[in-house]
């Protein structure tokens, strides 16, 4: 096994704000091999966009406070020079948003948005940066692309701008692309258009991909492996399988049991998760997923290892449950994986 | 878009029209006094007086003095009531006063408030911008007249007392072709003066445009394409914010050339537009205020239209209605 | 489910709560200013017809910029229709006056998408919820709030939270709040416009279990309009497909999404995909191409022709009617999938 690409330990990020310290990331651990696509996978506010963001240096402010380490290829990134941290995003490391209606500067030119983020790293002449722009959008599938870089992003479809979104983030082949939700804020189809074109990428270039998303068919869909967030917190890694088939941790059970589904048998019920997630100033001690878990007791109070716990080593789990209790704890009447009171 | 520019015109002339007749009704409502009473002397005679009225048509109706008004501005035979001047000429002697006035004052007026607009916005919530928001409340709310006596007063006449020579003069204008250096010299004052209120003003809209922009979606991801934090603030930040301040400033400005600056002339005694404008009011005189009205007026509507276009560069969302609606 | 396919076999049951016929909203183009003149016009509902039964939930989904929101509030008068027909329980509520409509607005009521924005954040939870009781002059003083606290009840929420601000509340208690405050007139329709599309999926599946729950007990009818396909087809009886302004599918929601007729909602349903990685690595996906067309310009013929497969000169030219093709299954294709329609066939 060669060294991982991206190596993450112990991340924590915190802001200070009114109410207290809110620790939005807390001791996540994870690495990141060449070429594959780990999908991190959680609800809103439990840390997944803080993280994602926090890998490219973009945290910032005076309220925020980062430990732990972040190594890209050996290097560590964490409390690294600002210019040091520029000079990586964009060029070894670029990212793609939710948004692409707001994420590309209503004012300039398509073309001119991605020239100049290959001239802020490379020393290159402007037709050059715009030969290339041109070839890129072109390359994720922006039709008569010449003609369309000189298009303002208003002129654009949703589906076309987060096209150029990609581009721009593929300008200067990084070893690592973040995408934040980049499906969410798209129609189905076109959803189905962008995945599409990211599992092109990896398959035909190799790209690595950090996909941040709250939608587990997109993870199904793109990732090899998977990360589950809550709280701040990593409950679950493993493989794209180990976690669809073999979900050890409830809260990856609920996740999967509330998903309507538009194939096979229709649910009677879905298999809600009830309560919400808790507060991220002064959490409660212990498994910070006990209190909406119906199989928590007692030993719960006191928070569990993320650890692998089965005979898999790669999949790792943050509960005390007994591991072979597990699979009959999460089996639904339907047969359907989910999060279901014990009766 | 030859279209847009004919329709644009067309509503200037209509706007221009509606203007020129409302403040003619204004005036002809106004108890200003029976004009051919005052120009007939001490002491005139019924017959004197009558003799006036017809031969100034102010026995017309009152559509046919309108009219009579307008040819008159537009003839350039405009005579002022009150002293028989000619008005067209008089507004003409003030204009390239009151341009100076205005053009300098805007120049640094916009060159402060973006200097102090982006320096408060980098360090919001900080000692600085704390006290760059007083300092601009103070500007916004000291009266340009109080202001300008007092620069007057002591920049201009006791500083030169205690100096023994003039570093600002007290008021006056002197003419660019006489010598260049004495109109700067001459100009100092009053522009700073007129341009207090507008850097209080403007660097506080800019600084909370900025503020805003800062948090736009693609400000950060121009951080995310590894821009400089200087490339971010001038191509993403700045020019984004500047958008609505350069509105304001094609407004004002069309305000400050159309003669609105009145305070700011009179006290320094300038003898612009804005200036001729302060004494017709004083006296009710009705040619030179319907003339300084339109002239005003025209300005207002023409920067109105400028800064449409201006905006379109800035914006090409904008751009695309207009072309929409020009087609 | 099944009492739901029960109720569509016998149609005759029920006399239908809603009629819709050929309806239209169009919004103008803006056009010049002074002298222009409109400039054409955004049709985003054109030439709508459907029914609502009593009891049911009719699903209505697609894509952004299809209609359907628009023609959500068109039904309830919310926007005016340009143009067609509108019943509910007989009466015409396109002809009638704001004031005429009023008393029968409290019969339908509307569930909005963003709990963070449509409710007053001024407002306290019991002025809120009780604000329909008190415009329809239903209630007041003690009833009033005994009404309020019995619909904070019937959401799943503490009554101690009459005196509270929407701002204290997470989004999955705010939309509960919608939902009381559009129960408390105690009206038999309620139009949801994606109820729970801002909300997280473990929330998600609280607020679909709520109403589904609510409508059993209190016998309502729902229009449910969504663009995620598996909430819809999880809270719906029939189906609806949307496509720029036309109604390009409807039919019972099993029928549709195990069967779809329309190369659209096929297209549709194969985008979406499954939370089964094996499942959906042996799905033929084939995504479609290029972007749904612009109402203010929509193409001739069949508005899908641009995107579909099966396109050919037919599709360019003429408008597909919707079909019958059994068991309350209507479509409107010239290449159904694997159907012929009934009575031509």
């Amino acid at each position: 096994m060669s060294e991982p690409l991206l190596s993450v330990r112990d991340l924590e990020v915190s802001f200070r704000t009114e109410g207290g310290l809110l620790q939005a990331v807390d001791g996540v651990s994870f690495d990141l091999k060449r070429g594959e696509t780990l999908s991190i996978v959680g609800e809103s506010g439990c840390g997944k966009s803080v993280t994602a963001m926090t890998l490219m240096g973009l945290t910032g402010g005076p309220n925020a406070r980062f430990s732990g380490s972040v190594k890209l290829d050996g290097q560590e990134l964490l409390g690294a020079d600002d210019e040091v941290m520029r000079s990586i995003r964009g060029d070894r490391m670029s990212m793609v948003f939710q948004n692409p209606m707001t994420s590309l500067n209503p004012v300039h030119r398509i073309g001119n948005q991605i020239v100049e983020q290959i001239r802020a790293h490379r020393d290159v002449s402007k037709k050059e940066a715009m030969a290339r722009a041109v070839e890129l959008l072109d390359a994720v599938g922006v039709p008569d692309a010449a003609q369309r870089a000189r298009s303002y992003p208003h002129e654009f479809s949703g589906g076309m701008r987060q096209r150029a979104m990609i581009a721009m983030a593929l300008s200067l082949e990084p070893e690592i692309l973040i995408a934040d939700e980049p499906t969410t804020a798209l129609d189905v189809t076109i959803q189905a258009q962008i995945l599409e074109l990211l599992k092109q990428l990896n398959r035909d270039f190799g790209l690595t991909v950090i996909l941040i998303t709250h939608d587990l068919g997109v993870v199904a869909d793109i990732a090899d492996r998977v990360a589950v967030m809550y709280a701040g917190r990593l409950v679950e890694t493993g493989t794209l399988d180990e976690i669809f088939y073999d979900p050890r941790h409830p809260y990856s059970w609920g996740l999967l049991g509330s998903v309507p589904r538009i194939e096979g048998e229709r649910l009677a019920r879905l298999a809600q998760i009830d309560g919400q997630p808790p507060a991220l100033i002064d959490p409660p001690p212990g498994c910070r997923f006990r209190e909406r878990c119906p199989h928590a007791f007692g030993k719960c109070g006191e928070e569990p290892e993320l650890l692998s716990r089965g005979e898999t080593p790669g999949h790792l789990d943050r509960c005390w449950l007994d591991i072979s209790e597990r699979p009959a704890l999460r089996q639904l009447p339907s047969g359907l994986i989910g999060l279901a009171k014990p009766s | 878009m030859a279209l847009f520019a004919l329709k644009r015109l067309g509503s200037m002339i209509l706007v221009l029209f509606a203007v020129s007749v409302l403040t003619f009704l204004i005036f002809n409502v106004l108890p200003s006094g029976d004009p051919a009473v005052r120009m007939a002397g001490k002491q005139p005679t019924e017959t004197q007086i009558e003799a006036i009225r017809v031969e100034w048509g102010f026995d017309q109706p009152i559509y046919v003095q309108y009219e009579k008004t307008m040819q008159n501005m537009f003839s350039g035979d405009m005579i002022s009531y009150f002293n028989q001047l000619n008005v067209v000429e008089e507004i003409w002697k003030g204009v390239p006063r009151t341009f100076a006035l205005a053009i300098g004052a805007a120049i640094i007026w916009m060159a402060f408030a973006i200097a102090l607009g982006v320096w408060s916005a980098m360090r919001a919530g900080g000692v600085s911008d704390g006290m760059l928001n007083v300092f601009a409340l103070i500007g916004i709310s000291m009266p340009v007249f109080w202001l300008g006596a007092l620069m007057n007063q002591y920049l201009g006449f006791e500083l030169t007392q205690i100096l023994g020579f003039e570093l600002f003069p007290n008021g006056g204008y002197v003419e660019f072709s006489v010598s260049p250096f004495e109109w700067f010299h001459h100009l100092l004052l009053p522009w700073f003066a007129l341009s207090v209120l507008f850097i209080g003003f403007y660097s506080r809209v800019l600084r909370a445009n900025i503020l805003e922009t800062m948090d736009e979606d693609y400000v950060r991801t121009a951080r995310a394409k590894g821009l400089s934090e200087r490339r971010v603030m001038l191509s993403h930040v700045l020019r984004n914010s500047m958008i609505s301040v350069v509105t304001l400033w094609g407004l004002d400005f069309a305000v400050v050339v159309g003669g609105g600056a009145i305070l700011t002339e009179t006290v320094f005694n300038l003898q612009g537009v804005g200036q001729y404008a302060a004494d017709a009011i004083g006296q009710l005189d009705q040619p030179p205020i319907m003339a300084v009205t339109m002239f005003g007026a025209f300005f207002v509507v023409f920067f109105n239209a400028l800064i449409d276009i201006v905006y379109a560069a800035l914006d090409p969302r904008i751009r695309l209605q207009d072309g929409d609606t020009a087609l | 489910m099944t009492d739901a396919l029960a109720k569509l076999d016998s149609p005759a049951l029920d006399e239908p709560l809603m009629e819709v016929q050929s309806l239209n909203k169009h919004f103008p183009l803006p056009g010049g200013s002074l002298f222009g003149k409109n400039k054409g016009a955004v049709r985003a509902v054109d030439g709508v017809s459907f029914a609502l039964r009593k009891g049911e939930t009719l699903g209505l989904v697609g894509e952004s910029g299809c209609g359907k929101s628009t023609l959500a509030r068109s039904l309830l008068q919310l926007l005016r229709p340009s143009s067609g027909s509108v019943k509910f329980r007989g009466v015409e509520l396109t002809e009638l006056s704001s004031k005429k409509l009023r008393p029968l607005r409290r019969d339908m009521q509307m569930i909005f998408q963003d709990p963070y924005t449509s409710l007053n954040p001024r407002k306290r939870v019991g002025h809120i919820i009780g604000e329909p009781l008190r415009i329809h002059g239903l209630a007041e003083g003690a009833e009033l709030e005994r009404r309020v606290r019995e619909k904070l009840d019937q959401v799943g929420l503490s009554g101690d939270y009459y005196g509270r601000y929407p701002h204290e509340f997470s989004g999955g208690q705010r939309q509960r709040i919608g939902i009381a405050r559009a129960l408390a007139p105690e009206p038999s329709l309620i139009v949801a416009d994606e109820p729970v599309s801002a909300l997280d999926v473990s929330i998600q599946g609280q607020i679909v279990n709520l109403m589904a729950d609510l409508q059993r007990d209190l016998d309502l009818t729902y229009l449910f309009v969504a663009h995620d396909l598996g909430v819809v087809r999880q809270v719906s009886d029939r189906i609806a497909v949307m496509y720029v302004g036309k109604i390009v599918e409807i039919g019972p929601a099993e029928s549709v999404y195990t069967n779809p007729i329309h190369p659209y909602t096929a297209s549709l349903l194969a985008a979406v995909p499954i939370p089964d990685p094996r499942a959906n690595e042996a799905r033929e996906r084939n995504p479609l191409e290029g972007d749904v067309p612009s109402p203010s310009d929509p193409p001739p013929g069949c508005r899908f022709h641009t995107r579909c497969p099966f396109a050919d000169e037919i599709c360019e030219q003429e408008e597909p009617p919707l079909v019958d093709y059994g068991n309350g299954h209507f479509a409107a294709c010239h290449h159904p999938l694997g159907r012929t329609p009934r009575g031509t066939g």
